[in-house]
């Protein structure tokens, strides 16, 4: 029998040496420990991390307002200084003996570094973070589940128990697990430099993304051109990425993507400048707040150019963040994975949240921009004034901003995800065409309409009878959106039909 | 128009060229002279009479009895292209067309009907017929580097290729067929 | 698009170029693992750019000697062999060797079987294209057409499976017959299948076919003139979506295809209201949907058969009761029948024994694809999928 012998050379199993053995020893223990555990209470643990998370966050909010009013009212009322702290540990610790607080004396130790500017930003920076991470995760479960129901199967339903909910964690753990393959001729630093260019500027456009009126890590003035500026830099880890990777398929995709790149950056920066030239500042808070006035007041329904903006925009970002119909660079059927095709594991793993994390992005600029931040459909003077515990409750549902934020980019990812398992994928002629000969005049159309209805229209009847309108077909196209999505729910079954084929002796 | 008739007209135009004609098998068909089937199939595809437009197959065959190797031609003459009525088969015919087994030579038919492109290379390939006049004679279905020609009567099949064993020890010790 | 690209030989110095930006040609392996090449099926393109200049088709990845074989087994023994063929259209295939051996040997089928044998192939018909579509609209980027037929397959395959047992490679229809007979309610639930699955046919159409980028995509793509078709023997769907209205059930009906009644679909110049406006007359579009519209013809046919089935008759039988033991004449047949693809035949010749001297097999597949180094140069690198996809190409019979 012929011995069969690879031509190519076999390495020797890994051995770990110095810390990494330690590492991997505890990496095996934690898993050891916690395998059993996590599969036997997911839903527990998902509701307690749910509930510990909202706590933390509210305790953290508590603490620092807490620390702010020993600082400023009660005692000598000087301001905190950027690095150092105006209290000492002894105030602290006399001031909250005078208030008689439990455990006073660890308590001041814990409440001193929480006047500094650093300990805040550090914990905001980690905050932040968290967001980043935890929004795509639950992003990449819910595509699949959606995809499931749109293609009318279940999608994931076995990791964690209800419905697959920590999916997208085991896929983590797997994909930080598997081989980091970097292939012979690629370049290897540009290689495994590139999809932290990609990673680190969607982490960056949060920086400075308004959650709430106050849920602002970096309250920027010039906040939106940042946030564009980061979404386009993100091109030149995915460029990088098809370049070093040396595959023929690879430099495909960069190329495709710098091509539309610099197609669609134009009609979106352009139409960007509408909600602009409504605010008059690139500040998002303002931008945000302006819009606090209920359903009516928001900028998209301002006059049909903003609204025509809002379209535009929002097609524009579809390509922006590389979805389908303008998934070129990476059309799995056209360039086997396009610029990540040779990628693996955990850098792999890094494009898909940045890719994630950029469709939460653009999502949320049309949020904020166009369809009234962080405010809920009613006025924001609808707001319960008394402090009782049921007002308060009644607020923290309807009014409450980061809820609201996140619903609403949730539900402009969710029509990215129907976009994405509803339409074929576009040529790239077509994608250019479209760009330049299309969504550019349409662009400019509505930036000089806009302009000019700012000039001569704005604050008239007209504009006011255009806005009702317009408010109100929008009101229109979202209920009816509502409807059948539920008739779809409940009739479902009857609509795909039943397995014809369930009696036979064979099957 | 039956396959008598084609074979007449062949025979009118050809004479010797047409060497049997063989009108009781299953599916009757002529053997043309190798030497003079170029100028046959183009007769056949061109001539208002006969007009076959369609080559359906090409099948190489092995005699290895009478030491001859051949190409059997399947072609067809379509009714009028229509895309209104349904289209029939009007003549149909095969040709045979036999050469000498050590230096097998037939003249390509791949300017005539693109169709036989393909089908003389898989011949070439499987079988070993040179096709002079084939624009890219080329293996087709196995490696540029394969020795023999496996359709063969008296191919050997080669124990190994690239270091790759093509039998076991077992299938050589009792051989099945 | 094909007349503005500039000539590629660089000793043509008439060439309008830019010298600032020259380019060069690349060549890209597309293949032999690439999702949307079917398969093994590998094309050298020489690119410039995101434009396709030439694309060369290179088979053979899955060449399994199935001819080889053929002349060391006797034809019953090979029928399992031809299902490997075309895995997607196992009925069609045993069919069409079962027909070659019947009329070399003079074999007689029972009247049941011809009944069950055709509606198996049509059914099979079904389940091939309901592939080609779904798969179609994924080389395009679509994915969710891809999970509703196979849905709908899933069914025809369960038919299938109560039938014969066997779900992919069936040995269903054998030499004189088939080999079992259906299973008692077959005639109730293969009509509430297709009750089922006649209005699928305008999901898709809905969902695909007149999706306004789909067409955009395949529409005047990849274009085959009639001539050029028939010169390049291309038959089937590739040969119908060129406008010719050629299908051998109607032209040459083998088996008992002149009892029924269907059309024959074919490419059709868009701007009506069936076909929409940008379609030309053998582009992919027209291919893909040949072969939708072959699906209700299919339809129809089963319903025929469903009406018309004789009952069983115990003396005949289902199979011919000498299928294994028939010896081969001293002759040669070269039968063709209508496979989904196109015309599959069967050349096979005897020797007085009961083990063939030679089986060929004219895959439609093999002869379809011939073709693509005429219809995929001068054109778009995303095209390339579009016009692999609509030859519908299944690698196992291409390579045999």
């Amino acid at each position: 029998m012929t011995q069969f012998s690879v031509p190519w050379k076999q390495s020797p199993p890994i051995e770990h040496r110095g810390p990494a053995r330690g590492i991997v020893a505890l990496a095996r223990f934690v898993y050891k420990v916690a395998t059993p555990i996590v599969s036997r209470f997911p839903g527990p643990i998902l509701i307690a991390a749910i509930v510990f998370s909202t706590l933390a966050v509210w305790a953290h909010w508590e603490l620092f307002g807490w620390v702010e009013t020993i600082a400023v009212s009660d005692l000598n009322g000087s301001a905190n200084s950027i690095w150092g702290q105006s209290l000492t540990v002894a105030e602290i610790g006399a001031y909250l003996e005078s208030k008689s607080v439990f455990a006073g004396g660890i308590l001041k130790y814990l409440l001193w570094p929480l006047q500094m500017e650093l300990f805040r930003d550090l914990v905001g920076l980690a905050a932040i973070f968290q967001l980043f991470n935890l929004i795509p995760v639950y992003a990449i479960w819910w595509e699949r589940k959606v995809a499931g129901r749109i293609q009318s199967r279940m999608g994931p339903m076995r990791v964690g128990g209800w419905h697959g909910w920590a999916q997208s964690f085991a896929d983590g753990v797997k994909l930080v697990a598997k081989e980091d393959l970097v292939p012979a001729q690629a370049d290897g630093m540009l290689f495994r430099i590139a999809p932290y260019l990609a990673f680190v500027p969607s982490l960056l456009a949060f920086l400075c993304f308004p959650l709430g009126s106050y849920w602002v890590f970096r309250n920027v003035d010039v906040a939106l051109i940042f946030i564009v500026a980061m979404v386009g830099v993100e091109v030149v880890g995915v460029i990088m990425a098809g370049w070093a990777s040396n595959n023929k398929w690879s430099v495909y995709g960069a190329m495709r993507e710098a091509c539309q790149m610099v197609s669609y950056e134009i009609p979106m920066t352009t139409v960007l400048l509408v909600p602009i030239m409504t605010a008059g500042t690139l500040n998002m808070v303002q931008i945000g707040d302006m819009q606090s006035g209920g359903w009516f007041t928001w900028n998209a329904f301002h006059n049909p150019f903003t609204f025509i903006a809002f379209i535009t925009y929002y097609i524009a970002s579809l390509a922006n963040c590389k979805r389908a119909p303008f998934d070129l660079p990476e059309s799995e059927s056209e360039l086997v994975a396009g610029f990540h095709t040779e990628y693996s594991g955990f850098r792999w793993s890094l494009f898909f949240f940045a890719e994630y994390a950029a469709m939460f992005v653009v999502s949320g600029l049309a949020v904020t921009l166009f369809l009234g931040a962080w405010h809920t459909p009613l006025p924001a003077t609808w707001a319960f004034e008394e402090n009782s515990l049921f007002n308060v409750l009644l607020n923290g549902i309807l009014f409450s901003s980061p809820f609201w934020f996140i619903f609403k980019c949730f539900i402009f990812i969710y029509i990215q995800l129907w976009i994405r398992w509803t339409l074929p994928r576009i040529r790239i002629d077509q994608v250019l065409y479209s760009c330049v000969q299309v969504m550019f005049p349409i662009a400019c159309i509505a930036l000089v309409g806009h302009a000019v209805w700012m000039v001569l229209l704005d604050g008239t009847m007209v504009s006011t009878v255009i806005r009702w309108v317009l408010g109100l077909m929008m009101a229109a196209v979202t209920f009816g959106f509502l409807s059948v999505a539920a008739f779809g729910y409940r009739n479902g079954r009857r609509m795909v039909g039943y397995l014809a084929v369930k009696q036979l002796p064979g099957s | 128009m039956s396959f008598e008739e084609i074979c007449q007209v062949l025979k009118s135009q050809f004479g010797d060229a047409i060497e049997e004609t063989a009108v009781d098998s299953c599916r009757p068909f002529v053997v043309v002279n190798g030497d003079k089937w170029g100028e046959v199939a183009t007769f056949l595809r061109d001539d208002k009479r006969m007009g076959f437009d369609l080559l359906r197959c090409i099948t190489a065959i092995d005699l290895l009895a009478d030491d001859k190797l051949g190409c059997v031609y399947d072609i067809a003459a379509l009714s009028a292209v229509s895309a209104t009525n349904d289209m029939s088969i009007e003549r149909e015919l095969a040709v045979r067309v036999l050469t000498d087994r050590n230096n097998p030579q037939i003249q390509s038919v791949a300017k005539l009907w693109a169709a036989a492109d393909w089908h003389e290379r898989e011949a070439f390939d499987l079988m070993g017929i040179d096709f002079p006049g084939h624009p890219n004679l080329e293996r087709i279905l196995c490696p540029d580097d394969w020795v023999g020609h496996p359709l063969r009567k008296d191919y050997a099949h080669p124990l190994e290729y690239q270091g790759i064993p093509g039998t076991t020890e077992h299938e050589l010790k009792s051989p099945r067929h | 698009m094909a007349d503005t690209i500039a000539p590629i030989n660089p000793a043509d110095a008439s060439a309008p170029r830019q010298a600032d930006v020259r380019t060069e040609e690349m060549l890209v392996n597309m293949g032999p693992q690439h999702p949307s090449t079917h398969g093994v099926l590998r094309v050298v393109l020489r690119t410039d750019g995101e434009m396709v200049l030439q694309s060369v088709p290179h088979i053979g990845y899955l060449h399994r000697c199935a001819e080889k074989i053929g002349e060391n087994v006797a034809p019953y023994q090979y029928v399992p062999y031809t299902d490997r063929m075309d895995y997607l259209a196992g009925m069609n295939n045993n069919q069409a060797f079962a027909l070659a051996i019947e009329k070399l040997t003079g074999l007689e089928v029972p009247e049941r079987a011809k009944y069950i044998r055709v509606m198996f192939a049509e059914l099979n018909r079904i389940a091939s294209h309901l592939v080609a579509v779904g798969t179609y609209g994924l080389d395009m980027g679509a994915f969710t057409p891809f999970l509703y037929c196979f849905r709908e397959r899933e069914m025809l395959l369960d038919l299938f499976e109560s039938a014969c047992g066997a779900r992919l490679t069936y040995s269903y229809i054998t030499i004189g017959g088939v080999t079992d007979d259906l299973p008692d309610n077959f005639v109730d639930v293969c009509s509430e299948f297709l009750d089922y699955f006649e209005p699928k046919i305008d999901d898709y159409n809905n969902l695909l076919s007149y999706n306004h980028i789909f067409v955009k995509r395949t529409g005047n793509v990849g274009v085959i003139s009639a001539e050029d078709a028939i010169r390049y023997g291309l038959t089937g769907p590739v040969l119908r979506g060129s406008g010719v209205k050629f299908d051998l059930r109607k032209a040459k009906p083998y088996e008992i295809y002149d009892r029924f009644d269907f059309d024959v679909p074919v490419g059709l110049p868009g701007g009506t209201a069936e076909i929409p406006r940008g379609v030309v007359v053998g582009d992919c579009w027209s291919r893909y949907y040949v072969r939708v519209k072959e699906m209700i013809e299919s339809v129809k046919i089963i319903r025929q058969c469903l009406r018309d089935l004789p009952d069983a008759d115990e003396k005949e039988g289902i199979c011919n009761k000498k299928c294994k033991t028939v010896k081969l004449p001293d002759d040669e047949v070269y039968m063709e029948i209508e496979n989904p693809r196109g015309q599959l035949g069967f050349y096979v010749k005897g020797d007085g024994s009961a083990i063939p001297a030679r089986v060929k097999a004219r895959g439609p597949s093999f002869c379809n694809l011939c073709v693509l180094e005429y219809a995929g140069k001068n054109c778009l690198l995303a095209d390339i999928p579009a016009i692999i996809g609509s030859m519908d190409v299944v690698m196992g019979e291409v390579d045999r």
